[in-house]
């Protein structure tokens, strides 16, 4: 077992090289993700986010610069890129609008089929995924257009998650979806971290979502990577995220204000829970005096 | 990959082609078009030849963008060219090529045929890259309201072109996106013998209908919501009027036809 994953070397992309509609869209990037890591991989629209992310299952080659997944270079041998793909599964924004099968069971088979694996094998992994992502039984041979938005999302998801990928890239998976929905999505991609061990990059503009679950944060900026870290360590830079588009989770801007009217609490508070813990000791601390 | 299909190939650019009334550009291509029908000798094809090169020069649009066009048509000018030259066995023999003979007037004929293909679809080619495809529409729209009595659609025509040359960037991202999507479920469009490449289009053929029917479905509603089709004569916010500038291109246009005239005729 090697203890990184993804390895990122002096990658940089270039959209239109050569040409007068010339672009970078990533610029001298080298990070590493740890296996088992849930990262939060946040920047403004135009940021480079999403070119990144095609890059890390080879769907985009770069223009310069290497990337590793265990060690090997993924773009060193094309014959391979089908196996790569398979170990890092790359769920893109409105998933949904990539089903085409007749039954939800069948689209959901489409990864696993296409990796060759037994019938017995694409049956047990079609029915681990959509449990996963709380698809019931019942809807397995219903058409996938039938299904509701948050459904078709989820179904999207599982066709992905059936590959049984060891690292797992969400490219806004809650865009679009009601709080409700998104709630579900996000408990589910949790699930998915601590049960099966994957890694997750989740690529969101929701501070909130991101400071909920993930344990480090890549903010990218023009291209670059600007600040990288713990979401301790990125949301205490509340002044140069919102400088780059970006903000801090709304409970955090709620914290420093009742801290700049005097009162003794923590500046570093990022979730709801969080807030409402010391919010409650506060109360029993004021009731005693 | 997608990315890499350019379409519509207007040239932006601020010349005096460029801002000339799109209809009138329309209709002075039309007439040059059919001017080189006219065509005898090769002192006319030099004489046609060079008012487009003075066009050209004065759209700054540059000549190699002109000349893409005729590249794509290597292939059918060989094969007119080749046509020819076999076509007229009763002239000046110059040499036999089996059942064939090559003529000195199958030659000329040739060149001609040649030199007239090429400057119809350099004159038709600088109409597109000095007018945008939106200028393009409204003006085949207004070229065409005469024929509305007749029950011609012509603000429908227009409108329909108008909203698939809006859609075609869109839905080249849209199939960008989905072949990517599928890619990174394992889909393979590379390998396979015929039935399977083919059978392998079919995941991103079916979610491209289903969200062009959305598109559509939607852009009609928003459509709607807007009134569209409630009024039958619709008012528009750029109205094209001649200026002086088109009216010099008239008259040069004019000049140019004159002398084409006076050449053949007296000469």
């Amino acid at each position: 077992m090697y203890d990184m994953s993804i390895k990122v070397e002096n990658l940089t992309h270039t959209y239109n090289s050569g040409t007068a509609f010339e672009k970078k869209a990533i610029d001298d990037l080298s990070f590493e993700i740890k296996d088992g890591d849930f990262v939060g991989l946040i920047g403004h629209t135009g940021s480079g986010k999403s070119t990144l992310i095609q890059h890390f299952n080879a769907l985009l080659a770069p223009t310069s610069g290497k990337i590793y997944f265990n060690g090997e270079d993924i773009n060193a041998d094309k014959t391979k890129l089908k196996h790569f793909r398979t170990k890092i599964g790359l769920v893109f924004q409105y998933p949904e609008y990539q089903l085409f099968e007749t039954t939800v069971f069948a689209d959901v088979a489409f990864g696993p089929k296409n990796m060759g694996l037994s019938e017995e094998e694409i049956e047990s992994r079609v029915k681990e995924a959509l449990t996963i992502v709380g698809i019931d039984e019942s809807v397995y041979e219903s058409s996938p257009f039938e299904l509701s938005g948050g459904q078709k999302r989820r179904a999207a998801i599982a066709g992905v998650l059936a590959m049984k990928p060891e690292v797992i890239i969400l490219d806004e998976p809650t865009a679009g979806l009601d709080p409700k929905g998104r709630d579900e999505i996000l408990n589910e991609i949790a699930k998915m971290h601590k049960i099966l061990g994957i890694t997750v990059i989740l690529v969101s503009h929701s501070m909130e979502d991101v400071a909920k679950y993930v344990n480090r944060i890549i903010v990218m900026h023009n291209g670059k990577i600007k600040y990288s870290g713990t979401p301790e360590e990125i949301f205490g830079k509340a002044e140069e995220l919102v400088e780059i588009g970006l903000d801090v989770p709304q409970i955090t801007h709620v914290f420093k204000e009742l801290k700049a009217q005097g009162i003794d609490v923590p500046d570093n508070i990022f979730t709801v829970d969080e807030a409402e813990k010391v919010l409650y000791d506060l109360l029993k601390q004021v009731e005693k005096c | 990959m997608l990315r890499d299909i350019t379409l519509g190939q207007y040239y932006p650019s601020d010349s005096r082609v460029h801002h000339l009334d799109p209809r009138l550009k329309i209709i002075l291509t039309l007439a040059y078009i059919v001017s080189l029908f006219f065509v005898k000798d090769y002192w006319g094809y030099v004489y046609c030849a060079v008012i487009l090169g003075l066009v050209i020069h004065i759209s700054r649009v540059p000549a190699k963008f002109v000349f893409k066009g005729i590249k794509a048509l290597i292939v059918i000018l060989i094969f007119t060219a080749v046509l020819n030259i076999f076509s007229y066995p009763d002239g000046t023999a110059l040499a036999h090529v089996g059942l064939f003979t090559i003529t000195i007037e199958g030659i000329q004929i040739a060149i001609k045929m040649c030199i007239r293909l090429i400057l119809l679809v350099s004159g038709a080619s600088i109409l597109t890259l000095t007018t945008s495809p939106i200028q393009l529409t409204d003006a085949i729209e207004r070229i065409l309201n005469p024929f509305k009595k007749a029950g011609l659609p012509s603000h429908e025509i227009a409108m329909m072109m108008s909203i698939a040359l809006r859609f075609i960037p869109t839905l080249m991202d849209e199939t960008d996106k989905i072949i990517k999507a599928q890619q990174a479920r394992g889909a393979d469009f590379e390998t396979g013998n015929l039935l399977q490449r083919a059978k392998s289009l079919i995941p991103i053929l079916i979610p491209l209908f289903i969200s062009a029917f959305r598109r559509a479905d939607e852009l009609a509603m928003a459509m709607e919501a807007r009134c569209y089709g409630i009024s039958t004569e619709r008012t528009r916010m750029n109205e094209l009027a001649l200026g002086q500038e088109d009216f010099r291109a008239i008259g040069a246009a004019v000049l140019y036809g004159a002398i084409f005239v006076a050449v053949r005729l007296f000469l």
